[in-house]
């Protein structure tokens, strides 16, 4: 269940933003999770709303966005879309990728009180 | 709760000692920043003197960012923007241990596998080969019992359990930990014996100089596409038990295939722990990397 670690990150974080900018109540999060990040996000919406229960970011919202998978085809010479890390090449079939978007992981934004 | 692994308080025991304070715990090393093993997707030149964690704060104005308007006076509500990854404080952990590492020239490896694919056993065997020429520490996850660090340490070299109780996986800060007990010396070698899982421990960076995947051929040739994320943090892959191939149907060929799918810069290794063969392309392979990482540590090189 790693999709609970990264919310108590998560919720590690807003803590931390919490003192340095003064705000005591969380209302929405804004995550920006790409399709290699190895994160369900289903599972993660889940964890979110267990793990922020009696947090400054109890009730709060959380919008995921999605982000591209790309990667660079050697073969080709040019980045392309992959959903997967054993996704071939779309334009030549080829494995020779090397994955350049996608991983992220990240929280963008808040909407806070 | 732990709010840095997830777990339950008091869960994390490295051996017997419940190690849960960690607003208050002093680390030997520095929690400092290093900056090219974090996983970013954009670049930015690196010259500047700015905070840990890649954090760009800034208040915005009302109004702005995709929650649309906001009406003044009826809300108090305001948008921050930061910008951090969520792993980031994980990362400053593993990039603690690394300057560790660095710093004493040590070679920390971190083994990762399913569970049962013969990882302690492999462990011990490199263990009992290497003990003479090199020193050697070894960190042992497991989610409960001391078993591993027990099995390491009839080898007569030091070892270290840290259970990870409800955890899935080893973190920076658990290692962190482990390395405050353990105290490796220079230019040593340490092995990270992580929980048996393919799936969290891609994502925890630890310190290591390289993560190496262990899949026996007990299990189907498919789980380097199975588990795509971790064959893919994995620099080298070691096909264990090799020994048993003429029972079995595991085609070795399509397995080499698949790991390359994910990761066509991955290194493979074939050996059975049990009958020998092939253990000496592993610890060749050990003996050229720790070289590696003596370099610019001259007094432990001499060796």
């Amino acid at each position: 269940m790693h999709e609970m670690a990264i919310c108590e990150s998560i919720v590690q974080v807003l803590e931390k933003e919490a003192q340095t900018q003064n705000f005591q109540q969380v209302k929405t999060v804004w995550l920006e999770i790409g399709p290699l990040a190895g994160v369900e996000l289903e599972a993660l919406r889940f964890s979110f709303d267990a793990v922020t229960r009696g947090t400054l970011a109890d009730q709060a919202k959380l919008e995921i966005v999605e982000t591209e998978g790309t990667a660079w085809c050697l073969t080709c010479a040019k980045s392309v879309a992959v959903q997967q890390r054993y996704d071939p090449c779309p334009e030549c079939g080829s494995y020779q990728l090397q994955v350049t978007g996608g991983e992220e992981m990240r929280i963008k934004e808040l909407e806070v009180n | 709760m732990c709010t840095v692994c997830g777990c339950g308080e008091g869960q994390i025991k490295i051996e017997g000692k419940a190690t849960h304070d960690h607003r208050d715990h002093d680390h030997d090393h520095h929690h400092g920043h290093s900056h090219e093993y974090h996983h970013h997707d954009h670049e930015h030149p690196h010259n500047h003197g700015h905070d840990h964690i890649h954090s760009t704060v800034r208040i915005q104005d009302y109004g702005q960012g995709p929650a649309g308007a906001h009406t003044p006076g009826l809300s108090q509500a305001r948008m921050v923007q930061i910008e951090q990854d969520i792993l980031g404080k994980n990362d400053e952990y593993a990039a603690a241990n690394r300057r560790f590492f660095n710093d004493r020239g040590i070679l920390a490896l971190n083994l990762v596998s399913s569970p049962g694919s013969g990882k302690t056993t492999l462990l011990v065997e490199t263990i009992k080969a290497l003990k003479d020429t090199l020193e050697i520490s070894v960190i042992e996850g497991d989610q409960q019992t001391a078993n591993d660090a027990e099995r390491i340490r009839e080898t007569e070299v030091p070892a270290i359990q840290v259970n990870t109780g409800k955890g899935c996986h080893l973190d920076g800060h658990m290692v962190g930990h482990a390395l405050d007990t353990l105290n490796p010396p220079a230019g040593s070698l340490l092995f990270i014996e992580n929980v048996g899982n393919l799936v969290c421990p891609a994502a925890f960076d630890l310190g290591e100089a390289h993560k190496v995947a262990i899949l026996s051929v007990t299990e189907g040739e498919d789980k380097p596409v199975k588990y795509p994320d971790m064959f893919h943090a994995a620099d080298v892959m070691v096909l264990s038990k090799v020994d048993l191939l003429p029972h079995l149907n595991f085609d070795v060929e399509r397995c080499v295939d698949y790991a390359l799918r994910v990761n066509p810069g991955i290194k493979m290794l074939q050996l059975s722990a049990t009958t020998g063969e092939g253990m000496d392309a592993w610890l060749g392979w050990i003996k050229t990397t720790r070289q590696l990482a003596l370099t610019g540590h001259p007094p432990a090189a001499a060796e």
